[in-house]
């Protein structure tokens, strides 16, 4: 299942860059030691954006749930059909969300609640991205 | 006449402003409907342009007023369904030589602004004051009730079209494309992922039936009562062109998009406008339909922290909404005679109407509620209109149903099991909507 290719702009750029090290960062603010994702410009509590760092977070997180996806949008994985969309929550924060085909589990068999290990996977244009496997 | 986009500050968007101070002040009057279609056809009197003339004359006549009485207009500017114009392609030249232009080639068939519809409508001769709202006519109601609170307008036409183009939207474009930039790639867009536009609420439901221990089947007495709503609304896209009922069985039995999410649980986008007439309460009196007060409005401006709404964002929102509801009217959940809040996903719906609290619900509830009398005939009617789903995907049905069940015009679909007399209807999604309390009286 490849995925469209990425191209990374400035302020995404450390995730993803991180992501092919093979290393999983998430923005942070330290004002409000509060985690941040998707990447923006200023913290969605306290509204700065002067105390925005980067933070390597552990790469293990739980399914929070889960849809199959039938009918897709985007051309190159409709030869997929169905696949597995999970929404997965980091472990450090449970408020802070990430999407995982889920590689490895068959599709309609999530198990949600379930603990997952962050794996790095290449996109159509080599640049990796986080994805998520159940831990067995 | 330069038209701007409303600002925030007309929106109620936080709990604790009390009740609306124009409570009671501000009354629909008019409706007009033009007729829907799955598509364009390419013909200048179906483009959306038309549509929206269509239906604000038919809201002026309704009312029983002048159309130089009318001195305010508030419009979506933006009518798309999610299909747009390919700038390739020319505006065929029937069309163009149909309407007065502006200097934007597609107005009046891409989009919509308040100068190409006075333009249009040369009758509308008194318009003195222009306002947009976003997205749809939620929020075109919500705006135009402050702006003739406000006295920024006494006799005001409240505008929503929409077009619908040829093919599969979202599926062009950068869905295509072999590369994507890296925001898209980390948001809840339809790229990278391949999520269909009803992932996130699929998702949303999912934790709720996960949570509250339900399933995807008890959906189906809801799919079957908003259908059948649906076809007796004669405006509405299912009644004009397609009426069939949807029993369980076709419900149950139709593919899945993103499971748990099938598709009769995604409206079906068409074309269609629709345009109301609101004015001063005092002013509603003269007027020929039975004026329909606003109680309040509403807004939410809830965002998600991370990529999806959660459904525990979902629910804390849709929970400070229903108070900010209240609050805004000066009601209780008591006071509702019927609900019609949004629905097109349908997966939307218990959110909005568990946090109204209509009828006791609780978290958790609506789905075993759903399996009870719910019809338009028993004392707890649920989106008598239908909705998106009864009627195809305008965001508007469940305005002009409230407006029409109280004025007492609602024909087939009239309410029987409880007096029209205080309804809510609004949205679109849980985080981000707008709502408004319709009554039959003043106070």
């Amino acid at each position: 299942m490849v995925k469209q290719g990425v191209v990374p702009d400035a302020l995404n750029k450390p995730f993803f860059d991180a992501a092919n090290e093979g290393r999983l960062v998430v923005q942070c603010c330290t004002a409000c030691d509060r985690l941040c994702f998707p990447p923006r410009p200023a913290c969605d509590l306290c509204g700065s954006g002067d105390n925005m760092t980067w933070r390597e977070v552990s790469g293990r997180g739980t399914i929070y749930n889960y849809g199959v996806v039938y009918d897709c949008p985007v051309a190159s994985l409709k030869e997929n059909l169905p696949f597995n969309l999970a929404a997965v929550q980091l472990v450090e924060d449970p408020g802070i969300l990430m999407f995982s085909h889920l590689p490895g589990t068959p599709a309609d068999e999530v198990p949600v609640g379930a603990a997952v290990q962050v794996i790095f996977e290449e996109t159509a244009n080599g640049q990796k991205v986080p994805e998520w496997q159940v831990v067995t | 006449m330069t038209t701007q986009m409303a600002p925030e500050s007309m929106y109620r968007s936080t709990e604790g402003l009390g009740v609306w101070p124009h409570r009671g002040k501000v009354a629909a009057v008019g409706i007009g409907h033009s007729p829907t279609a799955r598509r364009w056809d390419g013909r200048p009197e179906t483009s959306v342009g038309a549509q929206s003339i269509l239906a604000c004359r038919n809201a002026i006549e309704d009312a029983g007023v002048n159309p130089a009485e009318v001195d305010g207009i508030v419009l979506v500017p933006v009518t798309t369904t999610g299909a747009h114009w390919d700038a390739d392609t020319p505006i065929p030249m029937d069309v163009v030589n149909a309407f007065n232009p502006t200097d934007d080639p597609l107005d009046g068939v891409g989009q919509l602004s308040a100068e190409w519809l006075l333009k249009n409508m040369p009758e509308l001769t008194n318009v003195k004051f222009t306002m947009y709202a976003p997205g749809c006519m939620s929020a075109a109601i919500t705006v135009a009730a402050q702006a003739v609170g406000d006295g920024l307008a006494s006799t005001c036409l409240v505008l929503k079209g929409w077009h619908n183009l040829e093919g599969r939207y979202n599926h062009g474009g950068i869905s295509a494309a072999n590369e994507v930039p890296g925001a898209f790639a980390l948001s809840p867009g339809r790229t990278l992922w391949g999520a269909p536009g009803c992932y996130g609420t699929a998702l949303q439901f999912a934790q709720y039936c996960t949570k509250y221990g339900k399933h995807h089947d008890m959906m189906a007495p809801f799919m079957e009562n908003s259908r059948r709503n649906g076809l007796l609304f004669p405006e509405g896209y299912w009644a004009q062109h397609r009426p069939e009922q949807l029993p369980p069985e076709d419900y149950l039995n139709s593919r899945w998009i993103a499971k748990p999410a099938n598709l009769f649980d995604n409206d079906i986008p068409i074309m269609a406008s629709a345009a109301y007439l609101f004015t001063t309460a005092d002013r509603a009196q003269h007027m020929a339909q039975k004026p329909v007060y606003i109680l309040g409005h509403a807004s939410s401006r809830g965002t998600p922290r991370s990529i999806t709404p959660t459904l525990e964002e979902v629910e804390a929102e849709t929970d400070s909404t229903g108070r900010k509801i209240y609050e805004a009217a000066g009601i209780t959940p008591d006071d509702l005679s019927f609900e019609n809040m949004y629905d097109g996903f349908a997966q939307f719906h218990q959110f909005h109407v568990e946090g109204l609290r209509y009828r006791g619900m609780q978290r958790g509830d609506a789905l075993d509620f759903y399996q009870t009398d719910i019809s338009i005939e028993g004392p707890n009617p649920i989106l008598p209109s239908g909705g998106n789903i009864g009627s195809g995907r305008s965001r508007f049905w469940m305005h002009t149903d409230c407006i029409q069940q109280i004025q007492g015009r609602a024909g087939a679909r009239t309410v029987t099991g409880v007096k029209p007399e205080v309804a809510v209807s609004g949205g679109p999604m849980p985080l981000g909507g707008n709502f408004t309390v319709w009554s039959a009286t003043p106070n």
